[in-house]
């Protein structure tokens, strides 16, 4: 069967080599994306290193989630470019970004009733044929246990609650074990345990050498659990650096248009952001 | 990184046991594996004994044990000649139609469960995007304006071309930015299957008498007219279908996420949906060609499977082929006997009993899984 398939195999994939901690594994310069006639990204410049989580955070439509897939590779930039593993993201294959880089999508659907191993399964599909497919039992277990999906493992997926199935999406793109994470609000769905679960899932991937890249709304988290954060406004990056120095009650006050207090935390000093209430 | 992810979870998992595949395996109710061969062996020796009494049964009976003599016979490996007749009726009509049934039912299941993937909808069917309708057209069109420029296989030719011509013209009006939204593509399906009835409608109202018989024939499904030739002119694109197909299985897995996550997993899908449309259309035209319209084969077949053994394209796809096959061979069968000597229409048989057993199935399934998405 093996061989069948090397016959049939157009060209052999370039395994992706070791990210060197710190390098950029995904970058964006100048990046412009027009959706609709409307400016969506403006004159965009991030990247995500290997061993950070970098938030996206934002009001409703301020650009995070055509950011996110514009460095998924998803959408070609009007201008500008995204690097991935330092090769324009137009030059990859689809089988090569897939051992690259993985995408957590902002809903989890499906259209048949596989059962929530398989599903978790899948994001083993991208390394079959390479000498790296010995790690998919153990890549599907331990994405199962971090992501606490192991229990319902033989249950269908779509009789699954809307926060089992973001977990077990994302149990998906941990198994895929690619060194540049991009995920779309993982927590929209969770109960509070289990959005702690996620960020230190990335955190721990992040540890591990990988880039993380999340979206979220929840302020609180990103400045907990990241290390820099990118507030998006209006399509552009209005700031980007470390939430403790970069988290300001004018500035997030101005972008999401609700004035907002920001103090540290008492015991962390991590900051906190709380919309202003009288 | 993987024990750092089990203590802090505390989950019974993979403590010992690193790969942690035994639990998973416990887990589940039962091997899918072991399923699928259980099933595809059942399916098989379900579709000889199908094959040898279809092979048997008839206005002439033919004892199986003759049967089975006579095939030794002409592969040369002893065994004994029937009478003329009986040669004659085994080997010209009977075989001639099991074969038929065989390849036309295969490539209608495959079909099926081919189209149900790709357009990752368990209700999409061949006949949704109008091949079936445009392969009608070709064919009612030859009948109606008496066209032979290719003797016996005229209709068959002409519905092979209209078909896929539909399918390519459903295809590109279905396509816009460079991407095909499944709405989009069953909508237009639909309005080509409107237009399709329409020009069948027209030619129907200009032929004569004569077309008109072997038009409503044509129309109803049949196997009857079953031949060598006509054996020969399906079982390229039928064999070439059905090779091609497997090898596409995980891909369609990976499809059912939907096509951006399926493009994460390095699926080229534009790449992946023209070949399987290219060879949906193959598959159907064939057997629409050399049959007519059978319905509901596409749709049951595939249907009945993921109930048994899950949404796995793996086992679904080479299995919907064995299915279709079983479920036409019974049915010609069935469809010769039942009224004998008079012949019910295949075609009429297969609507009438995969109507409203597929309504069953719709509610069942639908309430077992809690919804389709």
């Amino acid at each position: 069967m093996r061989t069948l398939r090397d016959l049939f195999a157009v060209r052999s994939r370039e395994l992706p080599s070791p990210v060197a901690p710190g390098s950029a594994a995904v970058e964006a310069a100048g990046l412009s994306v027009r959706l609709g006639g409307r400016q969506v990204l403006d004159a965009v410049d991030l990247a995500a290193h290997a061993g950070e989580v970098v938030a996206l955070v934002g009001p409703n439509g301020a650009g995070k989630s055509t950011l996110l897939a514009a460095l998924a590779a998803d959408l070609a930039p009007g201008s500008g470019e995204v690097l991935i593993g330092g090769r324009p993201a137009t030059a990859w294959t689809a089988p090569e970004l897939a051992l690259r880089r993985s995408v957590l999508p902002q809903s989890a659907v499906l259209s048949f009733p596989f059962p929530v191993e398989d599903v978790v399964r899948m994001g083993r599909a991208p390394w079959a044929g390479t000498e790296l497919e010995d790690e998919d039992d153990t890549a599907v277990a331990a994405a199962m246990a971090a992501t606490e999906v192991t229990r319902f493992a033989a249950r269908p997926f779509s009789e699954l609650s809307g926060g089992e199935r973001a977990r077990v999406a994302l149990a998906r793109v941990l198994a895929q074990r690619a060194p540049l994470m991009l995920l779309d609000e993982p927590t929209a769905a969770l109960d509070l345990r289990h959005q702690e679960l996620v960020l230190r899932i990335c955190r721990e991937r992040a540890a591990a050498g990988d880039a993380v890249v999340v979206v979220l709304h929840d302020l609180g988290l990103a400045a907990a659990y990241a290390d820099r954060v990118a507030v998006l406004h209006e399509g552009r990056i209005a700031v980007v650096g470390p939430p403790r120095e970069i988290f300001d009650g004018e500035l997030l006050g101005e972008v999401y248009r609700q004035p907002v207090e920001v103090f540290p935390h008492p015991r962390t000093g991590a900051p906190l952001v709380v919309p202003v209430r009288h | 990184m993987t024990t750092s992810y089990e203590e802090r979870t505390g989950e019974p998992l993979s403590k010992e046991d690193p790969s942690g595949a035994a639990d998973l395996k416990a887990a589940a109710p039962k091997s899918p594996r072991s399923k699928a061969f259980v099933l595809t062996a059942g399916l098989s020796l379900a579709l000889l004994a199908g094959c040898l009494l279809s092979a048997a049964i008839g206005a002439y009976s033919i004892p199986i044990g003759d049967v089975l003599s006579s095939l030794q016979h002409r592969i040369g490996l002893g065994g004994q000649p029937l009478d003329r007749v009986g040669e004659s009726v085994l080997w010209n009509v009977r075989l001639p139609r099991v074969v038929l049934a065989l390849l036309v039912g295969a490539s209608l299941g495959c079909a099926g469960a081919l189209m149900q993937g790709v357009f990752g909808n368990p209700l999409a069917e061949p006949g949704v995007i109008g091949i079936s309708a445009g392969a009608a057209v070709g064919a009612v069109a030859s009948i109606a304006l008496g066209l032979t420029f290719f003797g016996n296989w005229t209709i068959t030719v002409f519905a092979f071309i209209a078909g896929l011509a539909t399918v390519l013209l459903v295809y590109t009006l279905s396509r816009s930015g460079g991407r095909t939204e499944v709405v989009t593509l069953i909508l237009t399906g639909i309005a080509v299957n409107a237009f399709a009835g329409a020009l069948i409608g027209l030619f129907i109202f200009f032929a004569d008498n004569a077309q008109i018989t072997q038009i409503t024939f044509w129309q109803l499904g049949s196997l009857s007219q079953a031949t060598w030739p006509k054996v020969l002119a399906v079982l390229p694109c039928a064999l070439a279908g059905l090779l091609i197909a497997p090898f596409y299985a995980r891909k369609l897995d990976l499809l059912a996420l939907g096509e951006r996550p399926a493009r994460h997993l390095g699926v080229d899908v534009e790449r992946l949906r023209i070949t399987l449309v290219l060879v949906v259309a193959l598959l159907t035209a064939a057997a629409v060609a050399v049959a007519g319209i059978i319905s509901f084969v596409g749709l049951l077949v595939p249907h009945l499977l993921r109930m048994a053994n899950g949404p796995g394209h793996r086992f679904l796809v080479p299995g919907s082929a064995l299915g279709g096959a079983l479920v036409l061979v019974a049915g010609d069968l069935a469809a010769r006997t039942v009224a004998a000597p008079a012949e019910l229409p295949l075609g009429v048989l297969t609507a009438l009993f995969g109507s409203p057993f597929f309504f069953w199935l719709l509610r069942r399934t639908r309430r077992k899984q809690g919804g389709w998405a």
